[in-house]
């Protein structure tokens, strides 16, 4: 699994969601950081890549676990 | 030598916070035992939920402001100054006017704040409705429409997770109701995938828009405004032309908690969901939208999370007993679906909302909370 520069426990919310989490981070972080976001909620699997596909971000690795998945995201600009 | 509470802020949670254990520690007050201080940089409060139904001029704006020596429990001292920085090593909190608050349990209650010129150009042409002279200056606007574009823009984070939903519904209705509603075209953008981030919400929101022909741009984070053409342009690269742009800026917590080393990103307190103590600080609380938690930044959180802390701040001061109560995130928000109509959700941390069939009975709940919350902030309901 990739390293991240930045790793948020979003599990267990709902609102305002593990994506604005990761859309936060990302805002935030510098170009070629990678930010993790921990999530059970399970509409993040979906979600976040498709916004990192929109906002032309990188999608590094999204790995499913027992108590949520972790979801990678670099910054690419 | 008693034992000293010190609240920074005085809105819902602070107000809240100090008069649920002024009223539970009557007895330690008058023996000063205990001594509770609240420290606001405004010496009035603000109904914000007030400023939706000011923007549509429904509701008149010297209504949702009081003084907060009148909110306060009569024991509770109020020092009118903005907090500048806490020492947790020596237990104070200096303010500007240079005065130093020594305690022995802090709580922080300082909100959060609209952040318009962290998008560039949003501040020059748009308008918003979160705060009281932004809701009126928006009322005047649309007295003046006649008809074309509107935007309602929304930024991320941002409290009441419900009031650009209710906004836009509310314009929907407002503009039938003046015959304006064919000369208009409204698009909402929104920072995720769908209308809102809870799942339910979206649904319905996005049912509404549909039939009541409200355009929806999803995954849109204001990047810029074009004050010349008046362009909205998104983070993900979309666009949005507007004659009126109505928006919910991002917001930050305030600046004092970067300022002392307390508050991480966004000036946000990190906080822990049980107990509300910001991390490393057993004896530093932080209550309502400036915490980092997971959760929706509204008054009703600010309530139930305000409830806990004085539950284990009355155990701390009069016994030294070990919080034992904890958040489980509760949350609740009306949802105005229109001018005469409502619904709402309830939700915690483990159990998400579902949103009821809109009704009048509920619009009408409502409108008595609006009068009821005042109750509810001196602690005697
Ligand atoms: C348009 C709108 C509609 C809303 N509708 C609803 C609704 O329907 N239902 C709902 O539950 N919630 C609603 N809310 C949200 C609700 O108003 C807030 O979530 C709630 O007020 C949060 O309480 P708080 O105490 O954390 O912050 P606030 O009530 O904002 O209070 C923070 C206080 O701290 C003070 N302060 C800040 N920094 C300092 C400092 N350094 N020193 C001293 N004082 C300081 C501020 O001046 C302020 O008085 C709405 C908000 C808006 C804007």
């Amino acid at each position: 699994m990739a390293t991240a520069d930045r790793v948020i426990d979003a599990r267990g919310s709902f609102c305002p969601g593990p994506l604005m989490e990761m859309i936060r981070a990302i805002k935030t972080a510098e170009v070629g950081q990678v930010v993790e976001v921990l999530t059970s909620d399970s509409g993040s699997r979906t979600d976040i890549p498709k916004w990192a596909e929109k906002a032309g971000q990188e999608l590094v690795e999204v790995v499913n676990g027992d108590d949520g998945d972790a979801i990678l995201v670099r910054k690419v600009k | 030598m008693p034992k000293r509470l010190l609240v920074v802020g005085s809105g819902t949670a602070g107000l809240m916070v100090a008069n649920l254990v002024a009223r539970a520690l009557e007895g330690k007050l008058q023996h000063h035992e205990v001594e509770i201080t609240v420290l606001g940089e405004r010496d009035d409060y603000i109904y914000q939920p007030g400023f939706l139904y000011v923007a549509f001029d429904l509701m008149d704006p010297r209504s949702l402001v009081r003084p907060v020596r009148d909110l306060l429990h009569p024991r509770v001292h109020f020092v009118h100054d903005r907090a500048q920085r806490v020492d947790a090593e020596s237990r104070t909190v200096s303010t500007e006017g240079g005065v130093s608050l020594p305690y022995d349990y802090l709580v922080i209650a300082t909100g959060s704040r609209i952040r318009p010129e962290e998008v560039p150009g949003l501040a020059e042409d748009a308008h918003w409705f979160y705060t009281l002279d932004g809701a009126v200056k928006l009322r005047e606007a649309l007295q003046d429409l006649r008809g074309g574009r509107i935007a309602v823009s929304v930024g991320i984070p941002h409290k009441c997770p419900v009031a650009p939903v209710e906004f836009t519904l509310m314009l929907d209705a407002w503009a039938r109701t003046r015959g304006l509603r064919d000369a208009l075209e409204i698009t909402y953008t929104y920072p995720v995938a769908r209308a809102h981030t809870i799942p339910a919400v979206a649904a319905f929101a996005e049912a509404e828009f549909e039939r009541r022909e409200i355009k929806v741009e999803t995954f849109f984070n204001m990047e810029s405004v074009d004050t010349g053409t008046h362009v909205l342009h998104s983070q993900e690269g979309t666009d949005v032309a507007y004659d009126l742009l109505v928006t919910v800026p991002p917001h930050r917590g305030d600046a004092f908690g970067g300022a002392s080393g307390l508050a991480g990103a966004g000036d946000w307190y990190p906080t822990d969901r049980q107990f509300l103590r910001v991390q490393g600080h057993d004896n530093i609380f932080a209550v309502g939208d400036t915490t980092d938690l997971p959760v929706s930044k509204a008054g009703s959180v600010a309530h139930f999370e305000s409830e806990v802390v004085a539950d284990n701040l009355v155990g701390l001061l009069s016994e030294g007993r070990r919080p034992g109560h904890t958040y489980a995130g509760r949350a609740f928000c009306f949802i105005e679906t229109g001018l005469e109509e409502a619904t709402y959700i309830s939700f915690d941390f483990q159990h998400p909302p579902v949103v009821p069939t809109p009704s009048r009975s509920i619009h009408f709940f409502k409108q008595t909370y609006n009068q009821i919350h005042w109750a509810s902030l001196k602690a005697v309901i």
